[in-house]
């Protein structure tokens, strides 16, 4: 209970992309929350990749890490960019009225 | 070592109640300031065991960066209060609630069988790459490794970074009619014969110019 081990870390990280996911299926309301989500996700994809590298005493975590943030920096801005192209074509980015792929 | 599981159980239940509130709260813009709390919970974490350095580009990237960026994008876009229920749709009756909530739930029970039941072998150890000495910070054993071994790699990460700005910035872009802009083409290729007027001028008479 008192020592925190590679364990916790672990759990922590799994609760955190559970969440992500729950909000990626559960969200009608806009694509913006979804795209948090998937920056939840990769937060614990990051989580994982820090405790492993910090516990088997590895540098090569933290520098996966750094990539992982610039991508996921990168798509942040290329989904935002095409959120707000979608907006200004259609007035709304409401999920369930987006159905042009009849999805 | 007591302070330290404090501090983690303090961190991580932020964590976890800001992440859950990032989905949940009805209003954008709440829910791009719990994903700051979210970061912020997440860095300090990483600052606690030791990776000082990914907690503070955490700090800066997400906090400093992104976050801003949804918050520019939620409040261009005017979506913040978005009317209609929580998790509602008009169109299936809401039943993608319980296959979502059935899909993530049989995703976190993997993922704690895989934690529980994982012992990570002892001749992983052997297979180490780069060790983490004690001599040198966090922060410099990272640049010693990241501008040696894996320069291509950070050179490659560049170039997405600046495929992502030309993309976003080619997505965005919209010629907008009644603009003045100024054209370097026009007006260079001007010439003399086209731009000036010679006007043979009378004394005290004055010249009329129709322009």
């Amino acid at each position: 209970m008192f020592s925190i081990g590679l364990g916790h870390y672990l759990t922590l990280a799994a609760i955190i992309f559970t969440i992500g996911v729950v909000g990626i299926f559960l969200n009608r309301k806009n694509v913006i929350v979804i795209l948090m989500s998937i920056e939840l996700i990769l937060l614990a994809v990051n989580i994982n990749l820090v405790a492993f590298s910090i516990f088997i005493n590895d540098l090569s975590g933290q520098i996966f890490t750094l990539f992982i943030l610039t991508v996921a920096a990168a798509e942040a801005a290329i989904g935002l960019a095409i959120i707000v192209v979608y907006f200004r074509n259609s007035d709304t980015i409401r999920v369930e009225e987006i159905k042009n792929l009849k999805g | 070592m007591i302070a330290h599981s404090v501090f983690f159980y303090i961190f991580s239940f932020i964590a976890i109640i800001s992440a859950v509130m990032v989905t949940v709260s009805k209003n954008t813009v709440h829910s791009v300031f719990f994903l700051i709390l979210d970061f912020i919970s997440i860095s300090c974490l990483f600052i606690m065991i030791g990776a000082e350095f990914l907690g503070m580009i955490m700090l800066i990237v997400y906090v400093g960066a992104v976050a801003v960026l949804f918050l520019f994008v939620v409040m261009m876009l005017n979506v913040a209060e978005q009317k209609g229920q929580w998790f509602s749709s008009r169109w299936d009756g809401g039943t993608h609630i319980p296959v979502g909530l059935l899909v993530s739930l049989i995703i976190f029970f993997e993922l704690i069988i895989v934690i529980g039941g994982w012992k990570y072998k002892p001749d992983l150890l052997n297979s180490l790459s780069i060790n983490i000495s004690n001599e040198v910070t966090n922060t410099r054993s990272i640049g010693n490794v990241l501008y040696t071994d894996y320069i291509l790699l950070f050179q490659i990460s560049g170039m997405i970074l600046l495929v992502a700005m030309i993309g976003a910035i080619v997505l965005t872009y919209r010629e907008r009619a009644g603009v003045k802009r100024q054209s370097y083409v026009k007006q260079i290729s001007r010439e003399k014969n086209e731009g000036v007027d010679l006007v043979e001028a009378e004394r005290n008479k004055g010249v009329k110019i129709d322009v």
